[in-house]
């Protein structure tokens, strides 16, 4: 494992959304032979390009039924796919229970400990808006590393507590005891604002870096609940020029990228 | 046997299994099939799609159990999320994987499987009935004791099926169909097509004949029986005609004349009137 190249001010002409493919990137160092699973533009930009640099164990999905040797372009065309193995719903529980997989999944709302909600909004009973349901949110936190991936970030999406507890967050993995905490961990949260973690001892949200153009004011005006702030904040590392390069001529040459994060 | 054989096996006041997953190869001849009958107060045990949606707009539904409703390329059904927000239904909201494991319990015959899944989340507040389990042995791990999901019926749509209700999947996922069937009283297949028995293996290799004729009673041939959701590789998500069905959904009028064209017809006069679009978006 290489460690992450240094962050520097200098200016590469990145995009912002080209940072968040680089922080979602980042959420998968480290990982060895894991199966990648990434929703959303800049999750699905990232798993592929940390495949594609400093993750080559990574085991990519075609996002239906297979799991698929090297990094496809975005909306590539199936048929043009390298299948390496079958892998239907069933068996996905099977990685998911041994805890061979990593996770970035959307969040309706986060709140400070690191639950998150994609269940519905408003009270349970009878939510104001219902929305697609836990899914399997609350099974893959408590079995695998899972982080999250908010595109617009707002005090709407940041909130003191989330309304229905899909993802489980830290305080509430450590209060359901230790078989709820044995394999919990909340890697990372990436907004189009920054990068967030709980590295802290109560294991709240602090920010992890910013990126760049985006201040620790900004961010905190449109956070809704109070952020840890490190004495220095980080800018999110810059791409290197091989990254650029592979974003924007190899995997995403169609520039979705920019439509989910102008 | 018949559509109309079918929903006569069934009774109002049962909990129903649908196969399938999302907008995916849902067996949606036989939901239309129920929307026409006088059957409700059902509970709808499903990963949920269309299935779901059309029967809580035609007020068939007491109670829903569910990880998610989806149609996939849209992110939420209109009606389910309606019938949720009206308070018209119940609801049994678990992890797609608790789901998983309470069918699986059911087909085996057991009371419970234990999880680590839904600790520590609201699954477990929003179910109060639901238990946990200390293990026996010296980790002492306390789980989720995921309770059976027993069906009264379960209803699965195949590409293949045999008249004896050996069923065959040619898809890239057969989702938990044989658990659904296996976790039911009355177990009904419709398909896309009845072969002879001998005609399997040419359709697709030895794997997809994963529904056998110990898990079923009976079979409807349906062509697109599935439709509007995907049956692959028949054919894919009639995506424009679903766009339709959500339109619809946005108010009273607009449903009325949806349902007066699509849902209170025959079968095959559904088939007919939906070609249209399927033809629009054929080979996607």
């Amino acid at each position: 494992m290489s460690p992450p190249p240094p962050a520097t001010s200098a200016d590469t002409g990145a995009s912002r959304a080209e940072y968040c493919v680089i922080a979602c990137a980042e959420v998968f160092r480290g990982d060895g032979e894991v199966m990648a699973s990434a929703f959303g533009t800049a999750p699905a930009l990232g798993a592929r390009l940390a495949r594609l640099t400093f993750a080559p164990d990574l085991v990519l999905t075609d996002g239906d039924a297979a799991l698929i040797d090297g990094a496809p372009p975005l909306g590539a065309d199936p048929s043009a796919l390298v299948v390496e193995s079958h892998m239907p719903y069933r068996r996905v529980f099977d990685v998911v229970w041994s805890g061979r997989r990593n996770l970035i999944m959307m969040a309706s709302q986060i709140d400070r400990t690191g639950n998150q909600n994609i269940s519905a909004i408003g009270a349970w009973s009878r939510p104001t808006s219902q929305l697609v349901g836990v899914r399997g949110a609350p099974g893959n936190t408590v079995n695998h590393s899972t982080s999250y991936w908010v595109p617009r970030h707002s005090s709407r999406s940041f909130v003191e507590q989330v309304d229905v507890v899909s993802g489980v967050g830290y305080a509430r993995a450590s209060a359901a005891g230790p078989s709820a905490s044995r394999f919990h961990e909340i890697r990372a949260v990436v907004s189009n604002l920054g990068v967030f973690d709980f590295a802290t001892p109560d294991r709240v949200m602090r920010i992890r870096s910013v990126h760049p153009g985006v201040t620790v004011e900004e961010i905190i005006e449109a956070t809704g609940f109070t952020l840890e702030v490190p004495d220095r904040v980080p800018d999110t590392r810059m791409p290197t020029p091989r990254e650029l390069e592979l974003i924007r001529t190899v995997l995403d040459p169609r520039d979705s990228r920019a439509r989910e994060v102008p | 046997m018949s559509l109309d054989e079918l929903v006569g096996e069934l009774r109002s006041g049962m909990t129903i299994g649908i196969g399938g997953w999302g907008s995916r190869r849902k067996p949606m001849a036989a939901v239309r099939a129920i929307l026409r009958s006088p059957l409700t107060d059902l509970t709808v045990v499903s990963y949920g799609g269309p299935d779901v949606g059309l029967l809580c707009a035609a007020g068939k539904v007491a109670k829903v159990v569910f990880g998610f409703v989806t149609l996939d390329s849209i992110p939420t059904d209109p009606h389910f999320k309606a019938a949720r927000q009206n308070g018209a239904i119940d609801a049994m909201e678990i992890d797609e994987g608790m789901f998983y494991l309470g069918l699986l319990a059911a087909a085996q015959r057991l009371p419970f499987l234990p999880t680590r899944a839904g600790l520590g989340s609201d699954v477990l507040t929003v179910n109060p009935s639901l238990r946990t389990v200390t293990s026996p042995y010296d980790d002492g791990e306390e789980l989720v004791a995921v309770p059976a999901l027993h069906l009264d019926a379960a209803l699965v749509h195949v590409n293949r099926a045999d008249a004896h209700g050996s069923g065959q999947i040619l898809g890239p996922d057969p989702f938990f169909d044989e658990v659904f069937l296996g976790a039911a009283d009355r177990r009904f297949l419709t398909t896309e097509r009845l072969v002879d028995t001998e005609r399997f293996l040419a359709e697709g290799p030895l794997q997809s004949l994963c529904i056998s004729r110990l898990l079923t009673d009976g079979v409807v041939e349906t062509p697109g029986g599935a439709h509007f959701t995907a049956c692959v590789p028949d054919y894919p998500r009639d995506e424009e005609f679903q766009r339709a069905y959500v339109a619809a959904a946005a108010d009273a009028d607009l449903w009325s004349t949806f349902a007066r064209e699509y849902l209170e017809v025959a079968e095959s006069d559904y088939q007919s009137a939906t070609a249209r679009t399927r033809t629009a978006e054929g080979g996607r």
